[in-house]
This record gives structure tokens, sequence and C-alpha cells, in this order.
């Protein structure tokens, strides 16, 4: 075999080809927050020398995504499903404003929430926001479909969603480059265009016109030319699906029609009415929520619907069997493995140890410290989404009796109170409860329930160079905390409770961080810190 | 190789090398040009959790996950986590665990991982040096010479 056809052959996982995708087509900016599936996307795409940066928040990472296209540039940005609930506000408009530079931003879903507090099905963003999705099956086609999303977002000038799974995301497949061919890019240069880019209501009237009458054509593409799979087998049953769900459903089903569309918003309705009616029975296999079933009887396909309990966690092989024998017997569930558990020697058990210790009523948040709530914790009283741990704290101490109202903690990690803590603490300090408040930063000095990447607080760049840093007491300090306490918990765990304890006694506003490197994470970052001052020297 | 498709999962728990394992069998089916689906679940960093990953090789693979019951080789680095994964394993399947390799002492509890692809590598057809080849590139070179002598030990500890 020839040396250049063998390299053209590769296993990648799904993000990977997402990054090798961004990589091949010259896009020229990176951003997103971490978030498991997603986050070894803009790993990879830094890896293939690509300019990839994590921002503070999903919210954020767009925003710097839009401008980046505004001024020309190809951009990807990527998060995981719940991502883009922070996301919304701008994903919403700039469907509106439209792109200039390719924007494509990767929704990676969790169905069956290996690593998520929510299952939601985030196909449903594309139809409310009115932005295109592509949705693809393996490796092979999250390579060809990043490029197909540029295409797509610089032809109508329109942000693109890449919705992937976490079975797409973190499996490995094979991938054959080049696959789709990577579309020209214009130069990066700034062109001013007011009613398209400035939403004030006079002009964004226009622009959501615009952006149905651009739908309407995206539609019309997909039909025509649309990177839809026919597999085309009997005619008594005809399965639509899409996403991971095709492997499981061509394995199931050998001899079955199916009818597979790669980009499931706005879907090729027309080819779907067509492939229906070629069939006796045409049914939706689809993980999470039915939204290809309600799409097509929208467009008045007669389609079944998977029965409501296959709703639920992900699908596999033997779950589409049972949907299409119509098995509704209980399935086996799986024996419990072993939960995770936090690290021994890690730092966040010493302070759930003292919270546990003095009774505390504790809102908690995510990230490796969300283990708290289990045995031999139990520390955690509330866990709702990234940031809530401050203001459900809050709500708790407004309302509680006094005696209970002071026994209320709220719990962050480092990079989850740069992600969404910093608004919350200025409530804190705006509407203080009678009781005060005691919050706790979980310093441990890097992202590490997702794989440890650096946020601001860490002072170092995704690449792990030298930058500018957040310092949490002082930015407290600067918003109005007047009692601001700094301390390794580790170093005296008595020490430690006895200061969580006089904060709750204090009746005021205090903010204590609890700072000592996450365990397994210490050796890297000396040895970042180590390279930064040999640099900067 | 015969037309179907070959099914293995890797078991144990977080922090044993499973996911290096069954990258390393993935690997070498690629290497010999055959269709290959790895899957794994890889959410929380934390060690100590079940962890267990499928890799599929044959001709055309479609779904990246082993259906239940019927892996084709089930390898478990770690005893307690055999019971939690027998189902997945098809009748007549074959277990292998650390009982496998008959008491042979690992100079590395580590390489557990390797000593089992040893044994593995007995029951497929892909050429012995593709094996060597694929477990050095994942791993550190100072880790090369103890984990050829696991790989051996488990492919001494093989038995018909
Ligand atoms: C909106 C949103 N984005 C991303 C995630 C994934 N995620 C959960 S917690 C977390 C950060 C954890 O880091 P940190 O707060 O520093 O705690 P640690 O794991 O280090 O203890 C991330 C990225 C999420 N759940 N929600
Ligand atoms: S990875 Fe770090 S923060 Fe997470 S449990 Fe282990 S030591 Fe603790």
């Amino acid at each position: 075999m020839a040396p250049s056809v063998a390299s053209r052959r590769q296993i990648l996982s799904g993000d990977e080809a997402v990054a090798l995708a961004a990589h091949d087509a010259g896009v020229q900016f990176g951003t997103g927050y971490p978030g498991t599936p997603s986050t070894e996307i803009l790993e990879s795409f830094e890896a293939l020398g690509g300019h990839a940066q994590w921002a503070p928040n999903e919210k954020v990472a767009l925003e710097v995504g839009i401008g980046a296209s505004f001024a020309g540039a190809r951009a990807l940005v990527t998060m995981k499903h719940v991502g883009l609930n922070v996301a919304a506000d701008p994903l919403f408009t700039v469907a509106y404003t439209g792109v200039r530079g390719a924007l494509v931003i990767v929704s990676a879903d969790d169905p069956g929430l290996a690593s998520s507090q929510n299952e939601q099905d985030n196909r449903r963003f594309a139809v409310a926001a009115g932005v295109p999705m592509f949705e693809p099956a393996d490796s092979q086609e999250s390579y060809d479909f990043t490029l197909r999303a540029i295409e797509v977002s610089e032809r109508w000038s329109t942000p693109v969603l890449l919705r992937m799974t976490t079975r797409v995301c973190h499996s490995k497949t094979i991938v054959r480059t080049p696959g789709y061919p990577a579309p020209p890019a214009a130069p990066v240069e700034f062109v001013r265009d007011i009613p398209s880019h400035v939403m004030i209501p006079a002009y964004a009237r226009p622009a959501h016109r615009r952006l149905r009458a651009k739908l309407a054509e995206m539609a019309k593409w997909n039909d025509a030319e649309g990177p839809t799979v026919v597999f085309e087998g009997g005619t008594d049953i005809g399965i639509v699906t899409s996403g991971i769900a095709f492997q499981h459903v061509r394995e199931a089903c050998p001899g079955a029609s199916v009818f597979k569309p790669g980009m499931t918003y706005p879907l090729p309705l027309v080819r779907m009415l067509e492939f229906a009616d070629s069939v006796h029975l045409c049914l939706a296999i689809e993980e999470g929520d039915p939204y290809l079933v309600e799409q097509a009887r929208n467009a008045g396909i007669a389609i079944e619907d998977k029965p409501e309990a296959f709703r639920f966690g992900e699908l596999t092989v033997s779950r589409v069997r049972r949907i299409v024998e119509g098995d509704l017997s209980p399935e086996p569930k799986p024996l419990p493995g072993k939960p995770p558990s936090l690290c021994p020697g890690c730092p966040h058990r010493t302070v759930f140890t003292a919270l546990r210790h003095l009774d505390c009523i504790v809102s908690g948040d995510i990230g490796c410290y969300s283990l708290g709530v289990l045995p031999p914790f139990e520390a955690m009283d509330a866990l709702v989404c990234m940031g809530a741990s401050i203001g459900v704290g809050l709500g708790m101490r407004h309302v509680l009796p006094p005696e209970q109202a002071r026994r209320v903690v709220s719990v962050i990690g480092d990079s989850t109170f740069v992600h969404s803590g910093l608004t919350g603490l200025a409530e804190m300090i705006y509407n203080p409860p009678p009781t005060g408040h005691v919050l706790l930063i979980l310093d441990n000095g890097t992202t590490a329930m997702t794989g440890m990447q650096e946020h601001p607080g860490t002072g170092r760049t995704l690449d792990h160079h030298k930058t500018g840093k957040l310092v949490f007491e002082d930015v407290a300090r600067a918003m109005g905390i007047r009692r601001v306490h700094v301390m390794d918990p580790t170093l005296n765990p008595d020490a430690f409770e006895e200061l969580v304890k006089s904060c709750l006694d204090s009746g005021e506003l205090c903010l204590v961080i609890a700072r000592r490197d996450c365990l397994l994470a210490t050796a890297s970052i000396r040895q970042y810190e180590k390279c930064n001052e040999q640099q900067s020297n | 190789m015969n037309s179907k498709v070959t099914n293995v999962v890797v078991a144990g728990l977080g922090g044993q090398g499973v996911l290096k394992a069954s990258d390393i069998i993935a690997d070498v089916a690629f290497g010999a040009g055959l269709d290959v689906k790895k899957s794994e679940i890889h959410g929380m960093s934390q060690r100590g959790g079940s962890v267990s990953s499928d890799v599929r090789f044959g001709p055309l693979v479609f779904s990246p996950m082993v259906p239940e019951g019927e892996a084709d080789f089930l390898l478990v680095l770690e005893e307690t986590q055999v019971e939690v994964n027998r189902s997945m394993l098809k009748p007549g399947g074959v277990l292998i665990d650390p009982s496998t390799l008959q008491g042979r002492k690992l100079r590395s509890e580590k390489s557990i991982n390797v000593a089992l692809l040893g044994v593995l590598s007995r029951y497929l057809e892909f050429p012995e040096e593709a094996w060597i080849e694929a477990v050095l590139a994942h791993l550190a070179p100072k880790l090369h010479a103890l984990n050829r002598e696991s790989f051996q030990i488990g492919r001494d500890a093989w038995s018909q």
C-alpha cells in the first residue's frame, strides 16, 4: 500500500474527526467551554495546530465565535448540550444576524446521562432558534458534516449546529480523508454591514423574515442534495432514523428500508414523504425526544413513534430489536458496577467531612465535588446546574426559619465559579439574607471533572501558557465581601472546620476559598508553572 | 478472518488501563485492514469506578456497542468486575480474567491489561508483532520492557 493512501485511513473518535475537519477546512478560531462529551474537540484541534481557547462559559464562547465570524473568519464553538442553554441568548439572535465566516456550533448531547445532569435533546434548539443542524452517525460523518456545515454556513450566511451525542463523540471509527472537500475560504477583514449585524427592532424585523426565507431554501437544498442515506430493503417496514440510532437500526433490522437524513433541520420532508409512501409501515427510531416524529407528522407524513419507554436512555441494538418487535416486557437492568468516588486524598474530601460534621445544609454545584453527595459524606442537598449553588443557597437562606437558615452553605468549584458564579456573588451582595451567607469556593486549580482543563482562575491558557489570572479573593473583596478567607483545608482539617463554623456563626456574608490543587493535576500544574517560569526568565 | 464481526468487551476499574487495552485491540484490527468500531463511556475523570469499553471488528461493523450477550471475548482486569459484566458474554464466549494467568506473577500489577491482551492474542489471527507494536505505541519507552514481559506471560498462560 502506498504510504499516502495509508495515511488517509485513520481511526478517530467523533470529537477528533470534527477537529480534523476544522483543521482541514482552515478554521481560524476555536473556542468553547469544557463539557463531556465535547471537551476533546478543542484539545484535538489545538494539537493539530489550530488556534483554540477556553472561554469562561458557553455564552461567552459563542459571542467570541460570533465576533470572529462577523470579521470573516471561520469559527468553531464547542460545548455539551446543557452549554447551549447558557449560550441560548446569542444563539437565537445570531440566527437573525447571520454570519460572514462559517460559524459551526457543536452541541454534544448525552442521552443516557453518562456524565450530565439531564438528557435534554438539543435538536429542539435548532427548530426553536431557526438554525440548520447536522447529525453525524459516526466519525466519518463527523468529519464530512463539519465540512458540509461550513459550506452551508457560508452559503446561507447562517450559524450551523452540529449535533453530536456521547456515542458519536467518544466512539472510534474509521475515517477516510479527504471525505467531503473543504470549501475555499474568503479573506478575513472587517466589512461594515449595519442592517445585518445590529439587531435593533427596525433591523431585526426584516432579519426574521430573511431567516425564514433562508430556512425554506435550505429545506429545498436538503431535499435535492443533502446528505441523506436511503437504504432500500423490504417494503413491509421503513425506518426513519438519525445519528447513532442509524447504526443500531442497520444492525438490528438488516432487511428493513431505512431513511436517514444527515441534515436534520430543516428536514428533507419531500423525500421523507416519498419514503414513507413506499413502505407499508413507517416507523421512527430515534434516541431521545420524538423529534423526527413530530416534524414528520407536522408535514402530514404518517409515521409511528417508538413506545415511550424508549425515550429514556440510550438506544442499543437490543432496544431497537424490542421496538421493532413491539416487545414491551421489562428490560434487563444492568448489574450496578462500582460507582465513581472522590480519589483517595482528594482535597474535596476534607471539605465534605467538615460540612457533614457541622450538619450544614449544602447547596451544591457541578464538578468532581458533586460526589460529596454520595456516602460516606452525603453532604449535598441540592444540585441543579452550573452556578446554581449560590442562588439556590441564597433562596433557602431567605425563607428558612433562622435556625435552619444559619446552616446553609453554597459550595462551588473554581471553574464553575468563573463559569456562572460571579453573578450569583453579585446577588449575594445585593440581596443579603438576614442571616448572612457562607460561600465556599473549592479551588483545586483546574477543571478536574472534565479532565483537567485550564480556566481564567488558573492564569494559564488552553495550551497551558501563562496569561491573565482571575484572583477570586481580590474579585470578591472588590465586589464588596468583607470576610474573605483563603485556606488549604488539608493542612489542618480541624482548623478548616473551625473556620467554616465561625463564618456560619458570624451572620455575615463570608467567602471561604479552600485552595489545594487536585491531586491528579498537581504534577502537571507544577510542570506548566516551571515551563512558564523558564520562558519568562 | 471469517466474515462475521468479532466482539470484544474490556472491563475493569478506572485507572486500570481498560481504555488503553481497547485502544490497542482496535489498533491491531485497524492495522489488519478491517472495519473497526470502539466504544466507551469515559465521563467522570474520577478514579475507581467501573469502566468498560467495546471493540468490534470485521468486514463491516454498524453499532459501536457490543449487544448484550454477544461478546466473543470478555476481558476483565479485576475479579470483582466479572459478575457485573458476565451477561455481555455470548454462550460459549471466552472469559479472560486475572485467574487466566494461573498464578503467574507480573512484575507490576499495572500491566495486567497487557498481560490479558497476551492471552487474547492467542485466540485471534493477528500476527504477534502487530500486537507488540500496538502495545508499545501506547506506552512510554521506560515501560516497554516490563510490558513486553507481561504480554509474553499472557501468551504463555494460554491453554486451549
Ligand atoms: C453549562 C454546563 N457546561 C459544562 C458542564 C460540564 N461541567 C460540569 S462541572 C464542570 C466544571 C468542573 O470544574 P470545577 O468547578 O473546577 O470542579 P472540579 O471538577 O475541579 O472539582 C464542567 C465543565 C455542565 N454541567 N454544564
Ligand atoms: S480528579 Fe482531582 S478533584 Fe477530582 S476527585 Fe480526583 S483528586 Fe479530587
